[in-house]
C-alpha cells in the first residue's frame, strides 16, 4: 500500500496517466468526445496542482518527488501547453483524417513524464520522466502515418533524442559513482567539500549539461529541432517547442541550481557558448528560411538563446527571467504554431493576403509574432526585457548588446511574415480550418499575451515565489 | 490625464464592431472626445501628476505629469489626429483604429514621466505606424514600411539599453524620472549612455545621418499616416533629448565633444535636407527633407544650452507641427484631386483652386518663418539663443532659412503660380467645406503664434527652467 503522502506527491501525474490509459481503450465514432476527455484529465491536473501548493515541502518516495513552487509553475506551464496543443489539434486531425484517440493519450503520457522531470529530485525518477516524455514525443512527431516527412522527422529524432539520453544518463552514472547517492540532497551534501574545478566533476556535469540542452535545443545541438518541428504534426509542435523545453529547463535548473551550483566554473563556458551560439545560428538561419514552420523553429532555437542568457547572468533577477520567459514563450510560441496549424500551406509566400482575406487570423498572427519580436506592449517584451536587465545588473554587457542586436535581427524575418499578410490577396487564396477548441485556445493566448504585456506584474510575483 | 490615453484605446477597439458605413463618424466622434479632453486640460492646475501602480516588481509605475510642454504636445497629438481622420474619410475601420492606437501611443510618450512607461509608448507606435504604411501607403508602401520598421526599432534596442544601463548605474531600483535625476553618474558613464539614447532618439528625429528612412516613408504613407509622422511622431526624438538626456545626464549634456558634434550633425541636417529640397521633382519628398532640415534647427536649438534656445526649439517643435502637418494635408487635397506627386504635373492650380492656393501660401510662408506666423518666432528664438551660445552656428544655419524661402517659393511657383500647363489642372474643384474645416484651425494657431506668442512661451518658460537648473546648476 503506498502511503498517502507519496500518492498526493504524484497525483497530478497519476491523474495524466490514468487518464491516457482510459483514452486508449475508447472507440467512438465523432472523435469530439477524445478531446473533450483530455479537457476533463488536464482540469483534474491542475486541481491536484492546485491543492499541492498548499503542502509546499512535501517529500514522496523518500526523496525522489518534492512538492514545491518551483515545481508547481513548471507543471502549470506544461499543463497550459498540452491544453493548448490538444485543443487546437482537433480539426487538423480531423483534415489529416488521423483522429484517434492515441493522440490525446500521448500528449497525457508525455506530460506524466513532464511532471516527474520537473518535480522529480532523485536522478532515475528524472531520468525515467525524461524518457516517458521523449518516447511520447517520438511517436506523437511520427503520428501522420501516411506523411513521409513525419514519419522521417519521427526517426530523426528518435535517433538523436537516443544519444542525448544516453549521455545523460553516462553523466548521472557517474555523478552516482561520485556521491553513492541519487537523491540530489545526499549527492549535495556529498559534494559539499570538492572543489568547483574539480576535473572528475566535470566529467559528470558536461555529459549532464550537453545532454539537456539537446532536448532543449540549443545551438550547436540543435540540428534535429527544425526536422522534427517541420515534420511533426503542427499541434504536436507547438507542444513539443514549448512545454518539452520548459520541461526540460525545469530539470536543469534543479541540477543546477541544487546539486551543481557549486561548480558554477564548470557549466559557465558551455552554457554561455550555448546561449551565444543559439543566438546567432537561430536568429540568422531564420532570415533566410522560405517556409514559415522552420522559420518559427529557427526562432525558437534563438529563443532558447535569450532564456539560457538568463543563466549566465545567474542572478536572482536572471533566473526569475527564465521562469517569465519559459512562460511567456510557452504562450506565444503555441499560439504561432496554433495558427499555422489551421492554415493548409505553411510557406511565408502563402500567407500573401491574408489581412485581406481572413482579418482576424491575420490579427492574431500579428500579436503573436509582435510579441515574439519582444515589441511593446506584448508578454514578449517583458520577458525579453526582463533577460536584459538581468544581464545588465550581472555586469554581462557584452551579451546584452549581442542579444539586442538579434532583436533587431528577429524583426525583421518575423516583419516578412506581417510583410506578406499586408500584400495584395492572390485570386487563389490560403483556406483556413479552424474549430471552436481552436478558437478557445488560440483567443486565450492572444489575449494572454496581451495582457500580461500591459499587466507583467501577476507572472512577475508568480515568478518570484516560485523560486523561494 | 489617463482618461486622454485610455479614450483613444478603446475608441480603437470599438470601432471594430462598429458598423463600417458609420466607421468615419465613430473615429470622428472619438477623436474630437480626446481632444475635449486635451482642451480641458488647459484650464487645470499645471503641473498636474498622476500616479498608479503598475509592475512594483521591477520598480515601474504608471505615472503620469502634465506641464506645460506636455500640454503643448498633448494638444498638437489630439489635433492633429483629429484633422487626419477628418481628411481620411471612407476608409476601413482597422485603418481608424490604428490612427487611434498611433495617437494613444504618443499620448504616453508625451505624459509618461516613468522611463519604462516612456519606452513602452515609444515602441509601441511603431506596430500602428507599420500597418498605416505597410497597407493604405503608395506604390512602394512594403519597402518603405518596412524600412521605417527597422530603422527605427534598432534605435529602439539602443535606447532601452541606455535606459537599463542608467537604471543599475544610479542604484536608485526605480525608473521614475525624477526620482533617477537624484543620481550622480560619473562622466565616462554618462557619456556611454548618452550615446545609447542617442541612437534611439537621433533616429526618431530624423538627424543626419539616421533620416534616409523618412523620405521614403513620407512619401509613401497615406496623408493621415504622414502627417501624424511629421506633426507628432518626429517630435517623440526631440522631446526624448529635452525630458531625459539633458535633466538626466547633465555632465555628458555640457560636454564640449558631445554638444559640438550635435551641433554640426544639426548643422548638416540643415544645409543638406534644404539642398535637397532644391532638386526634388516629388511634392511630399520634398516635404519630407524640409522635415529635416527644420527639425535640425530643433535639435540645435537644444544643445545652444541656454534657456532662449531650449524655449525657442521647444516652439520651434509645435511650429513645424502646424505648418507640415498642414503641408502634407495640402498634398493630400491636392493628391485626391489629380492622383500624383509630382510637381511638374501642377502649374497654375491658382486660377482653378483659389482658396487651396491661399492656404497653401501661407503654410508656406509659416514653414519659412515669414513675421507674424508662427515659424518666424520659433526660428528667431533659436537664432538668438543659438548666437549667444556659438555665434558661427547661427552664421550657418541663417544659410538654411535662405534655402528653405528658395525651395518653398519655387515649389509654390511651380505648382500654383503661372499660367495652366496641363488640362487637367483647368476643372479641378477648390476647397470643400470639410477640407476648410481642417485647414482652419491650423491657420488659426499658425498665426495666433505668429501675432500673440506669450502664452505659449509661458507654458514653456517654467520647465525649461527646470532643465536649464539641471544643466547650469
Amino acid at each position: 500500500m503506498i502511503p498517502m503522502n507519496d500518492f498526493f506527491s504524484v497525483m497530478p501525474a497519476a491523474v495524466l496517466a490514468l487518464f491516457g490509459c482510459a483514452l486508449l481503450l475508447m472507440r467512438f465514432d465523432g472523435g469530439r468526445v477524445y478531446p473533450l476527455f483530455l479537457v476533463v484529465g488536464e482540469l483534474l491536473a491542475a486541481l491536484g496542482l492546485w491543492r499541492q501548493s498548499d503542502y509546499i515541502g512535501l517529500v514522496g518516495f523518500q526523496g525522489s518527488i518534492l512538492v514545491d513552487r518551483f515545481g508547481i509553475f513548471f507543471n502549470a506551464i506544461c499543463l497550459a501547453a498540452a491544453l493548448l496543443a490538444a485543443l487546437g489539434a482537433y480539426r487538423y486531425l480531423e483534415t489529416q483524417e488521423e483522429n484517434h484517440p492515441e493522440f490525446y493519450s500521448l500528449i497525457l503520457f508525455a506530460q506524466s513524464g513532464m511532471y516527474l522531470m520537473v518535480s522529480g529530485t532523485e536522478l532515475i525518477t528524472v531520468f525515467i520522466g525524461l524518457e516517458i516524455t521523449a518516447v511520447s514525443f517520438y511517436v506523437l512527431t511520427g503520428f501522420l502515418r501516411a506523411n513521409p516527412r513525419s514519419n522521417e522527422a519521427a526517426l530523426k529524432y528518435l535517433l538523436l533524442g537516443a544519444f542525448s539520453s544516453g549521455l545523460l544518463l553516462y553523466g548521472f552514472s557517474i555523478l552516482y559513482g561520485l556521491t553513492g547517492s541519487t537523491r540530489y540532497l545526499t549527492i549535495t551534501s556529498m559534494l559539499v567539500n570538492r572543489l568547483s574545478t574539480d576535473p572528475l566533476m566535470l566529467l559528470a556535469i558536461l555529459p549532464i549539461v550537453i545532454g539537456l540542452l539537446f532536448k532543449v535545443a540549443a545551438a550547436p545541438l540543435h540540428m534535429w529541432a527544425p526536422d522534427a518541428y517541420e515534420g511533426a504534426p503542427t499541434p504536436v509542435t507547438a507542444y513539443l517547442a514549448t512545454a518539452s523545453k520548459a520541461a526540460a529547463f525545469g530539470m536543469l535548473l534543479r541540477l543546477i541550481l541544487g546539486p551543481l551550483h557549486q561548480f558554477r566554473p564548470g557549466w559557465e563556458a558551455v552554457i554561455g557558448f550555448a546561449a551565444f551560439a543559439s543566438l546567432t545560428v537561430g536568429n540568422l538561419a531564420a532570415l533566410t528560411q522560405s517556409n514559415a514552420r522552420r522559420l518559427l523553429a529557427y526562432s525558437s532555437i534563438g529563443h532558447v538563446g535569450y532564456i539560457l542568457l538568463g543563466l549566465v547572468a545567474g542572478n536572482q533577477t536572471g533566473i526569475e527571467g527564465m521562469l517569465l520567459y519559459l512562460l511567456v514563450y510557452t504562450l506565444m510560441t503555441t499560439g504561432a504554431f496554433l495558427l499555422l496549424a489551421a492554415l493548409e500551406r505553411e510557406g511565408v509566400d502563402d500567407f500573401r493576403g491574408l489581412l485581406y482575406t481572413h482579418p482576424a487570423v491575420a490579427l492574431l498572427m500579428i500579436v503573436f509574432l509582435v510579441s515574439l519580436a519582444g515589441l511593446p506592449p506584448t508578454a514578449g517584451f517583458i520577458a525579453k526585457y526582463t533577460i536584459f536587465l538581468a544581464l545588465i545588473q550581472a555586469r554581462q554587457y557584452w551579451y546584452a548588446v549581442i542579444a539586442a542586436l538579434y532583436v533587431a535581427v528577429s524583426l525583421y524575418y518575423y516583419f516578412r511574415i506581417v510583410r506578406e499578410m499586408t500584400r495584395k490577396p492572390e485570386p487563389a487564396s490560403i483556406s483556413v480550418q479552424i474549430s471552436t477548441g481552436w478558437r478557445a485556445a488560440v483567443g486565450v493566448t492572444a489575449i494572454l499575451t496581451l495582457g500580461l504585456g500591459l499587466n507583467p506584474e501577476p507572472i512577475f510575483a508568480w515568478a518570484r515565489s516560485a523560486l523561494k | 490625464m489617463t482618461l486622454l490615453i485610455v479614450i483613444p484605446i478603446l475608441g480603437a477597439l470599438a470601432l471594430l464592431v462598429v458598423p463600417k458605413r458609420f466607421a468615419w463618424q465613430a473615429a470622428i466622434a472619438i477623436a474630437l472626445a480626446a481632444f475635449g479632453q486635451g482642451l480641458a486640460l488647459i484650464g487645470g492646475p499645471l503641473p498636474l501628476t498622476e500616479r498608479h501602480t503598475w509592475i512594483p516588481s521591477i520598480g515601474a509605475q504608471f505615472l503620469l505629469h502634465l506641464d506645460g510642454i506636455s500640454l503643448l504636445f498633448v494638444l498638437l497629438t489630439t489635433l492633429m489626429s483629429l484633422l487626419g481622420i477628418l481628411a481620411s474619410p471612407k476608409m476601413p475601420r482597422l485603418f481608424y483604429a490604428m490612427l487611434l492606437l498611433l495617437e494613444a501611443g504618443c499620448l504616453g510618450v508625451f505624459l509618461a514621466q516613468d522611463l519604462l512607461l516612456f519606452f513602452v509608448c515609444f515602441e509601441a507606435v511603431l506596430v500602428p505606424m507599420y500597418f498605416l504604411i505597410g497597407i493604405w501607403g503608395a506604390e512602394q508602401r512594403q519597402y518603405a514600411a518596412f524600412k521605417f520598421f527597422l530603422y527605427t526599432a534598432v534605435g529602439s534596442v539602443s535606447l532601452l539599453v541606455g535606459i537599463l544601463a542608467f537604471y543599475f548605474q544610479s542604484g536608485l531600483g526605480t525608473f521614475e524620472l525624477p526620482v533617477l535625476l537624484n543620481a550622480s553618474l560619473p562622466l565616462a558613464t554618462e557619456r556611454l549612455i548618452f550615446w545609447a539614447l542617442f541612437l534611439g532618439f537621433a533616429i526618431k528625429i530624423p538627424m543626419f545621418p539616421f533620416h534616409t528612412w523618412l523620405p521614403d516613408a513620407h512619401t509613401q504613407a497615406p496623408t493621415a499616416g504622414s502627417v501624424m509622422l511629421a506633426a507628432v511622431m518626429l517630435k517623440m526624438g526631440t522631446y526624448g533629448f529635452l525630458r531625459i538626456s539633458l535633466p538626466m545626464l547633465p555632465k555628458a549634456s555640457i560636454d564640449g565633444t558631445i554638444v559640438q558634434t550635435l551641433g554640426i550633425l544639426s548643422l548638416i541636417a540643415i544645409l543638406y535636407g534644404g539642398l535637397i529640397c532644391l532638386v526634388q521633382k516629388d511634392w511630399k519628398r520634398l516635404i519630407a527633407y524640409s522635415s529635416v532640415s527644420h527639425l535640425g534647427f530643433c535639435t540645435l536649438g537644444l544643445f545652444s544650452l541656454n534657456s532662449t534656445g531650449i524655449t525657442g526649439s521647444v516652439l520651434q517643435q509645435i511650429n513645424h507641427g502646424i505648418s507640415t502637418g498642414l503641408l502634407f494635408l495640402l498634398v493630400g487635397f491636392a493628391y485626391e484631386r489629380r492622383h500624383t506627386r509630382r510637381i511638374d504635373a501642377y502649374g497654375g492650380l491658382g486660377k482653378s483652386m483659389p482658396g487651396f492656393t491661399l492656404v497653401f501660401g501661407t503654410a508656406m510662408l509659416s514653414s519659412i518663418g515669414l513675421p507674424l506666423l508662427n515659424g518666424f518666432i520659433g526660428e528667431f528664438t533659436i537664432l538668438r539663443g543659438v548666437y549667444l551660445a556659438h555665434p558661427w552656428w547661427a552664421g550657418v544655419a541663417i544659410i538654411g532659412i535662405v534655402l528653405s524661402a528658395a525651395y518653398m517659393l519655387s515649389l509654390y511657383r511651380h505648382t500654383v503660380l503661372g499660367p495652366i500647363t496641363h488640362e487637367e489642372n483647368r476643372h479641378l474643384p477648390d476647397l470643400s467645406l470639410r477640407e476648410w474645416a481642417i485647414s482652419a484651425p491650423l491657420i488659426g494657431w499658425a498665426i495666433w503664434i505668429g501675432v500673440r506668442p506669450d502664452w505659449h512661451f509661458h507654458l514653456i518658460e517654467g520647465p525649461v527652467e527646470q532643465i536649464m537648473g539641471r544643466l547650469r546648476p
